[in-house]
C-alpha cells in the first residue's frame, strides 16, 4: 500500500504549511513576547520562511521541471512559483504598512497579521492547485480571511458595511463558481484539471451543458477579479476597508484570482478557446469602458483607485484574449508591475491623516509638493506608471498586451484599449495636479511610519527600475507562464 | 416513474435560480444568507447526483468540502452581521447605505 502522505507531498505543500503554522504562532505573539508590535515581526519571519520554500521550489522546477503531488491535486511549476513570489512581496508590503495604520486606528491586534498569512496560504493553494477541490478550498480560505480583514475596524460602520457587502457578493460568486465546478466534474467524472481538459476536448463546443459550466464558472471568476458586470462590490469594499487591506485585496487577491482564472481557462477549457475568447473580449471592453469613465468623477482616492483597478483588470484580461505568447507574457508582466505601482499609491494614502482620521480625498493631497517634495515625486512616478507612460514600469505591462493583441489580429480591441489610456491619463493627472499645482487650504498631515516609508521607496524604486531596465523582470515573468502552461 | 440523474439536475438548477433571485431581491440580510446556502446546496445536490451517476466517489468528497466552506461562510457572515448590528441596529440591506451600493 502506498503511503498517504509522502515526502514529495510535504515538499509541495511547504509554502502553505509555513504560512498556516506561522499564522497560528502569530496569534500568540502579542502574549508570548509581551509586546504589541511582535505579531508583525513574527509574520514577517513567516514571509521569509515562505520565500525560502518558494526558492527551493524554483530550484526544483529549474532542475526537474514541473511536478505533481498529493494524487495530482497540487503542482509545482514556474507559474505557481511566480505567483507565490507575488503573494510574498505583496504580503510583506501589506504587513509593513499595516503596523502604523492599525495603531492609529486603535486596532493593532495579532489576529490581523494571522489573517493576512492565512489569506496568503489560500492564495498559494490557488496558484498551486491542479484539482477543482484544492482550487475551491484555496479560494474559500483566501476569501474568508479577506471578509474578516475588511471588517477589522469593528467600531467603524463603513468597515462593517464593506465587509457585509463583500461577504454577500463574494459568497454568491463562490456559489456560482462551485456550481460550474460541479458540472465540470459531471462532464468528466474527475476533479483533476488535465482529465477535465480531455473530457472537454472530446465534447461538442456548443453542447449546452458545457456552455452552462463555462458560464457559471466565468461568473464566479469575473466576480473575483471584479470585471463588469460583476464589479459593483469593488468600489464599496475598497473605500470601506482599512487602507492596507485595500492594497492587499487590490493586488494579491486579484493576482490570485487571475492565477485561478488562467488555470481554469488555459488547462481544462483550453479546447473551448473559440467560445471564451469573444466572451472575455466583450467583458474586457465593457470593463475598460466603465472603469475608466466612472473613475473620472470620483473624489475619494480609494474609490478612484477601485475604478482604476477595475479598468486594469480589463487590460489584463485582454492578454488572455490575445491568447498568444506575447499576450500571456503581458499578463504576468502586468501583474508584476501592477503590484508595485498600486501598493506605492496605497502606502501613501495609508499615511495620510487629518484630525486623527484617515484622509482619503484627492484634495487632501493638495500642496504635497511644497511640504514633502520626496513623496510628491514618488507619487508622480507611481501615477505615471499606473497611466502607462513610458519611462515607468506600467508601460511594459500595456506594451506586451497591445503587441499581443496586434499579433493576434484583434485590431479593434487594441485601438480601443489604447484610446482608454488617454482617458486614464486624465484622471491620474487630476491627482498629479492636486499634488503639484493646488495648495491645500488645510493640508492633511502625512505621517508615515518606518515601514510605510520603506514600502513607498521600494515600490517607487521598482517601478522605475522595471521601467528603465526591464529585461530580467520580463524574462522572469515569461518563463513563469509560458513554460508552465504550454 | 423512477427518479433519474436528470431530475436531480433539474432540482439543483431550480435551487440555483431561487437562491440567486433571493440574493438579488430580498432586503433582509439573514434571508440573503439563507439564499446563498441554497446555492451551495444546489452545488451539493449536483455533486452527489453526478457522483452516484458516475459511480465515482470524488464528487462526494467535494461535497464535504463545500459543506465545510458553507458553514465557515455562515459563521463569518453572522459574525460580521453582529458587528454591524452593534453599530447600526438593522439587518436590512436598504438601510446599510453609507457606501453607495
Amino acid at each position: 500500500m502506498t503511503p498517504l502522505f509522502t515526502a514529495a507531498d510535504f515538499f509541495t505543500l511547504k509554502p502553505a504549511i509555513a504560512l498556516c503554522s506561522v499564522g497560528c504562532i502569530v496569534l500568540f505573539a502579542e502574549w508570548a513576547f509581551r509586546s504589541r508590535g511582535a505579531a508583525a515581526w513574527v509574520a514577517l519571519f513567516g514571509e521569509l520562511l515562505t520565500a525560502y520554500a518558494l526558492w527551493v521550489h524554483s530550484a526544483d522546477v529549474a532542475a526537474n521541471g514541473p511536478r505533481f503531488a498529493l494524487s495530482n491535486s497540487m503542482t509545482i511549476d514556474g507559474f505557481s512559483v511566480f505567483f507565490g513570489y507575488i503573494f510574498v512581496v505583496s504580503a510583506i508590503l501589506a504587513i509593513i504598512i499595516s503596523a502604523r495604520y492599525m495603531e492609529d486606528e486603535k486596532s493593532n491586534r495579532s489576529e490581523f497579521y494571522a489573517l493576512m498569512l492565512f489569506a496568503q496560504a489560500g492564495m498559494t493553494v490557488m496558484a498551486q492547485g491542479y484539482d477543482l477541490v484544492t482550487l475551491f478550498i484555496g479560494l474559500e480560505l483566501m476569501a474568508l480571511s479577506f471578509y474578516v480583514m475588511v471588517g477589522f475596524l469593528r467600531d467603524e460602520l463603513r468597515s462593517n458595511e464593506a465587509a457585509m457587502k463583500y461577504l454577500i457578493l463574494g459568497a454568491l460568486s463562490s456559489g456560482f463558481l462551485a456550481y460550474g465546478f460541479s458540472i465540470l466534474y459531471g462532464i468528466s467524472g474527475s476533479t483533476n484539471l488535465s482529465e477535465i481538459a480531455d473530457a472537454v476536448a472530446s465534447r461538442d463546443l456548443h453542447d449546452p451543458i458545457l456552455i452552462l459550466a463555462m458560464v457559471t464558472t466565468s461568473v464566479g471568476l469575473f466576480f473575483k477579479i471584479s470585471v463588469v458586470p460583476f464589479h459593483m462590490w469593488a468600489p464599496d469594499v475598497y473605500e470601506g476597508a482599512p487602507t492596507p487591506v485595500t492594497a492587499y485585496i487590490s493586488v494579491a487577491s486579484k493576482a490570485a484570482s487571475f492565477a485561478l482564472l488562467m488555470r481554469i481557462f488555459l488547462v481544462p477549457l483550453v479546447s473551448a478557446q473559440e467560445v471564451w475568447i469573444p466572451l472575455l473580449g466583450g467583458v474586457a471592453l465593457a470593463t475598460m469602458t466603465l472603469g475608466n469613465i466612472a473613475a473620472i468623477t470620483q473624489n475619494n482616492l480609494k474609490r478612484l483607485l477601485a475604478y482604476s483597478s477595475i479598468s486594469h483588470a480589463g487590460y489584463i484580461l485582454l492578454g488572455l484574449v490575445a491568447g498568444n505568447e506575447t499576450g500571456l507574457k503581458g499578463v504576468s508582466v502586468y501583474i508584476l508591475v501592477y503590484m508595485f505601482m498600486n501598493f506605492g499609491v496605497f502606502a501613501l494614502i495609508a499615511a495620510m491623516r487629518r484630525d486623527g482620521h484617515a484622509a482619503e480625498d484627492i484634495d487632501d493631497l493638495g500642496g504635497l509638493m511644497g511640504r514633502h517634495p520626496g513623496y510628491a515625486i514618488l507619487m508622480l512616478i507611481l501615477l505615471l506608471s499606473l497611466a502607462g507612460i513610458p519611462p515607468t514600469a506600467g508601460f511594459y505591462g500595456k506594451y506586451f498586451i497591445f503587441l499581443g493583441l496586434l499579433q493576434a489580429g484583434q485590431y479593434f480591441l487594441a485601438i480601443v484599449a489604447a484610446l482608454y489610456v488617454a482617458v486614464a491619463t486624465y484622471y491620474y493627472f487630476r491627482i498629479i495636479r492636486a499634488i503639484f499645482l493646488s495648495d491645500g487650504l488645510e493640508p492633511a498631515t502625512i505621517a508615515p511610519g518606518l515601514g510605510t516609508k520603506l514600502a513607498l521607496v521600494a515600490s517607487g524604486v521598482f517601478t522605475l527600475v522595471i521601467g528603465l531596465y526591464p529585461e530580467p523582470f520580463i524574462n522572469m515573468a515569461t518563463n513563469s507562464i509560458l513554460l508552465a502552461l504550454r | 416513474m423512477p427518479v433519474t440523474t436528470a431530475h436531480y439536475l433539474a432540482l439543483s438548477m431550480a435551487l440555483l435560480i431561487i437562491g440567486t433571485v433571493g440574493v438579488l431581491t430580498r432586503r433582509n440580510i439573514i434571508v440573503i444568507m439563507m439564499s446563498i446556502e441554497l446555492i451551495l446546496n444546489a452545488v451539493n445536490i449536483n455533486l452527489v447526483a453526478f457522483s452516484h451517476h458516475l459511480q465515482n466517489v470524488n464528487g462526494q468528497v467535494f461535497t464535504i468540502f463545500v459543506i465545510t466552506a458553507a458553514a465557515a461562510e455562515a459563521a463569518v457572515g453572522l459574525g460580521i452581521l453582529i458587528a454591524l448590528f452593534r453599530n447600526k441596529e438593522t439587518v436590512h440591506a436598504d438601510e446599510i447605505d453609507i457606501l453607495r451600493w
